[in-house]
């Protein structure tokens, strides 16, 4: 690859780079009890979720943040983040898309998310939240004959207390780790999803998150429950505005499907990812989690990662039913000084459970990526299953590529591989396009999507297309 | 901390009962003291020993051996039948009796590290300790503070050593476990050829505690191959590592072949630092019992066109747990590197476990590398096609279990040490099965 267009890889912008002035009612940086219950009262939350949220505060404070992880960032001061931000007026939320704040939909519109077309056209429910309040939900009704419950947790927490409570907090238990633990303590919204019984989903349900107000972490919390035989599809998008500061996001997922259910989770993260010094951008640890509580139960991570400029994201299944089934398909892009420390987690406690992990990664620029997985199969897991194979991808010769795969195996009857490789785009793959007419940024961009198609076909169809058009744009240049 | 005092005060007894030292010597124990001081024994929340419980060391009382006695008859059947340059030591201590270096060819000299030392410090003292240093891990650290032998060997520019050199380390059963901290150096001169087998085994019943450090320094197209045969009884500790310079065109071959040990931890470090150089390893860990074997490699392509490829085999029975991690660093602007790994395992019970981690960490970008880790059981399909053709059972399976470690034995070179892991894997094999007519048959097959 010519230098020159390493360099204007380097040099591409942010194409989602702007910011929505809207006023915020933020609250002063700093975190101690009274933020938290502040939070807890501006969400109009009961007593018992208050309780649970200092419960976790004080655990936090008694954690290290990790340090294992193949990533180099500066400590981060957490009495520096303001924990709470909402659009004003949060009384008097608009009901339906004609009521939304112009300026909001302006924004969506320059994501190339034109929310009520999109809604139309693909029967997709959307609960955007904007910053940390949800501001609309569409579909509801559908849903609701359905029996399918689709709100922001703020809401769920007031609205369906029981559920809450009975599945908050069991996949990822507020101690879980470091972030987790921050998360519980301050988590201002995110998605609940809960399909009853027998009911397959009439739609996929979306959330498209962004981060505005300057200085804010963002702390959301989704819980999406599948009883016997439900299915569900979400799809969960990011993107946020060019900033100076680090922005601190600490999300936890929690995702329980009982028996029969299946559960299909895909993420499209293109957070901003600093600027070619690395300035700036996202700061992504994600706890992600699904436990395929269930007998036959599956769950399946699907993610196509090219933004934040630190990630920390290990989508995770507990296959305790028999016979249930955990993926994990993963597609991760790194550029200019990114650095994406991702990977999985499959532990096998049920008889019969399968799993698959299919990470793909590519790195350029000055960039650094690891894939960090563990398999572990206990001693009751009989005839359990997993295939992994991760292979990585480099273009140019200042960046790193690393695997750090774990296999814990405590069972004779299980069957464990892995597999994994790195190269860079050979030069006779390349020759042999461009012999017949294709040029190089094209034959790049070919061979790039073709490495990446395992996952790609993975994804629901909408996103499949975002997902390649996403990859092209993070690559540019580089491929050229 | 109280574990590391014992240790230490072991170690300021035995300076007492030894005398003066030359300082600069002294200095070296002094620090690896000191940084055995800091560091403790690992416990589970170091990474690399995330999965090794050393508390079996820690907490246990052992002495220095001040002999080398050992029953001849035992060591006459516990030593490799195979013509070669032999030093033995016995815990530690040099065995003269059991020793033999017979003729030495012109350019090659292999001595007692006690000996090296008196007679050429300054050579020997120099490379001592320079890919070992005492932060590499609190063992090697405990090691540079309490060496006092072992072995040096030093091979002039173009110099080949047509028979092994086999360094013979014997556990004994005493009264009170023992502890041992061997040290061997080698260096190879240029286009120089050799193989050394480091050999540890043991009397029945040995309980003691071996922490050896190999320090082998290649230059420019030396060749080397190392076997480690580890057949120390099972309630024996040994600790060891490995650690390789290499320079341009050398080549180095490791076959690490474990299979004794309550805990047995390997290190193999190689350090690629000259254009084509090349490192292959191969092991194999075969686990019964409550068995603990760890081993950690490590491979530094610190310059451009360097070759690495490694493969190991466990095979894990009863209750033995196994642990494999294998790292590939490729540093920044190491480009046109081949690196390739491969782990493959066999549990053949379902307490048994293995915990296995490739690691591959890769900052150039024309690069091929690849690794692997499997985890499985013997085939059935393949068992009933050996029963159809009236294989027992039992024998069906040693046989699967020894075709599975094949890819790795068929690359050892030298037959008496091929059949002591053969012996040993297949060792369930009954009386009747004769292995070595069946091996025999095989070779014949295939000349014809």
């Amino acid at each position: 690859m010519a230098s020159e267009e390493m360099e204007q890889l380097v040099r591409r912008d942010y194409k989602q780079g702007f910011v929505t002035d809207i006023e915020s009612d933020t609250v002063p940086p700093g975190l101690d009890e009274g933020t938290i219950a502040f939070i807890s009262q501006k969400k109009g939350e009961p007593e018992w979720m208050l309780e649970w949220r200092l419960k976790a505060y004080h655990q936090w404070l008694k954690m290290t943040p990790p340090s294992w992880a193949h990533l180099d960032y500066p400590p981060i001061d957490y009495q520096a983040i303001s924990y709470y931000s909402a659009p004003k007026k949060p009384e008097d939320r608009p009901q339906s898309l004609d009521e939304v704040d112009p300026k909001l939909l302006e924004t969506y519109e320059k994501l190339g998310i034109p929310l009520h077309e999109r809604a139309a056209l693909a029967g997709v429910a959307v609960d955007a939240v904007f910053d940390s309040v949800s501001v609309t939900t569409t579909f509801k009704e559908k849903l609701a004959e359905a029996g399918v419950i689709f709100c922001s947790i703020s809401e769920a927490i007031r609205e369906h207390p029981e559920l809450v409570k009975q599945y908050l907090g069991t996949v990822v238990p507020t101690s879980d780790n470091y972030f987790a633990a921050l998360n519980s303590a301050v988590f201002t919204d995110g998605s609940f999803v809960f399909v009853p019984e027998g009911v397959t989903c009439p739609m996929e349900l979306s959330t498209y998150f962004r981060i505005n107000a300057a200085n804010t972490g963002q702390f959301e919390r989704t819980l999406i429950v599948c009883e016997s035989r439900a299915q569900v599809s979400y799809l969960e998008g990011c993107t946020a505005p060019q900033r100076d500061e680090n922005q601190l996001h600490a999300a936890v997922v929690e995702l329980v499907a009982l028996e029969d259910a299946y559960i299909k989770y895909s993420t499209v993260q293109n957070w901003y990812p600093g600027d070619e010094d690395g300035k700036g951008g996202i700061y992504n640890f994600v706890t992600k989690r699904g436990d395929c509580r269930g007998d036959r139960s599956r769950i399946s991570w699907t993610q196509v990662e090219t933004g934040s400029a630190i990630t920390w994201k290990y989508p995770s299944c507990v296959l305790r039913g028999k016979d249930s089934i955990g993926e994990f398909y993963s597609v991760a892009v790194t550029n200019g000084r990114q650095q994406a420390d991702t990977g999985t987690k499959m532990i096998h406690l049920g008889e019969g459970s399968r799993s698959s992990i299919i990470s793909k990664g590519i790195s350029a620029g000055r960039s650094n990526q690891a894939y960090r997985g563990l398999v572990k199969v206990g001693p009751r897991a009989k005839g359990a299953r997993n295939f992994t194979q991760c292979d990585s991808l480099l273009i140019g010769d200042q960046c790193g590529a690393h695997t750090f795969p774990y296999q814990e195996i405590g069972n004779a009857t299980a069957t464990v591989e892995h597999e994994a490789t790195t190269s860079k785009i050979g030069e006779d793959q390349l020759f042999y396009c461009q012999s017949r007419g294709i040029s190089e940024e094209d034959a790049v961009s070919m061979i790039v999507n073709g490495f990446c198609k395992d996952v790609f076909q993975e994804l629901p169809m909408e996103f499949a297309v975002e997902a390649e058009a996403l990859l092209n744009v993070t690559l540019e240049g580089a491929v050229g | 901390m109280s574990e590391v005092q014992g240790f230490l005060d072991r170690l300021s007894e035995r300076a007492a009962a030894r005398g003066a030292e030359p300082t600069w010597i002294a200095a070296r124990r002094q620090a690896g003291a000191a940084r055995f001081e800091a560091l403790g024994f690992p416990d589970r929340k170091v990474e690399a020993w995330k999965y090794t419980d050393v508390r079996g060391i820690a907490r246990g009382d052992f002495a220095l051996a001040e002999s080398a006695d050992f029953s001849p008859a035992s060591a006459a059947a516990l030593t490799l039948p195979i013509a070669a340059h032999r030093l033995s030591f016995v815990d530690g201590v040099f065995a003269p009796a059991l020793s033999d270096l017979g003729e030495l060819s012109a350019g090659v000299s292999v001595e007692r590290l006690s000996q090296a030392l008196a007679a050429n410090h300054e050579a020997v003292g120099g490379a001592l300790g320079r890919l070992a240093g005492v932060d590499f891990s609190p063992f090697t650290a405990l090691n540079t503070a309490f060496a006092e032998e072992g072995a040096v060997i030093r091979l002039a520019p173009g110099a080949v050593v047509e028979r092994p050199i086999v360094l013979q380390f014997l556990s004994s059963a005493g009264a009170t476990p023992r502890m041992s901290h061997p040290r061997v150096l080698v260096t190879a001169g240029a286009r120089s050829q050799a193989t050394l087998i480091e050999h540890q085994v043991g009397e029945e019943g040995a309980a003691n505690f071996s922490n050896l450090v190999s320090e082998v320094l290649l230059e420019r197209g030396a060749i080397l191959t190392h076997y480690k045969l580890q057949e120390l009884p099972q309630t024996d500790h040994h600790i060891a590592s490995l650690h390789v310079d290499q320079a341009r065109d050398s080549r180095f071959t490791s076959f690490n072949l474990n299979l004794g040990g309550a805990l047995a931890r390997n290190d193999i470090v190689s350090d690629l630092n000259g254009q084509g150089a090349e490192a292959n390893f191969f092991g194999l860990f075969f686990g019964q019992g409550r068995q603990l074997l760890d081993t950690h490699t490590l491979v530094n392509h610190n310059a451009p066109l360097t070759f690495s490829n490694e493969n190991y085999k466990g095979i894990l029975d009863d209750r033995a747990r196994g642990i494999f991690n294998g790292k590939v660093i490729v540093k920044r602007d190491s480009q046109k590197i081949e690196a390739h790994q491969n782990n493959a395992n066999l549990l053949l019970s379902d307490r048994a476990e293995i915990d296995t981690k490739p690691e591959l960490e890769i900052y150039a970008d024309d690069v091929k590398c690849s690794h692997g880790a499997t985890t499985g059981q013997l085939d059935e399909e393949a068992v009933f096609a050996l029963r159809a053709r009236g294989i027992d059972e039992a024998t069906a399976r040693g046989l699967l279990t020894l075709a599975f470690a094949g890819e790795v034995m068929e690359q050892v070179a030298i037959d008496a040490v091929a059949e002591r892991v053969e012996l040993a894997v297949a060792g369930k094999l009954p009386e009747r099965f004769n292995l070595a007519g069946l091996v025999e048959a095989a070779v014949a097959l295939h000349e014809e």
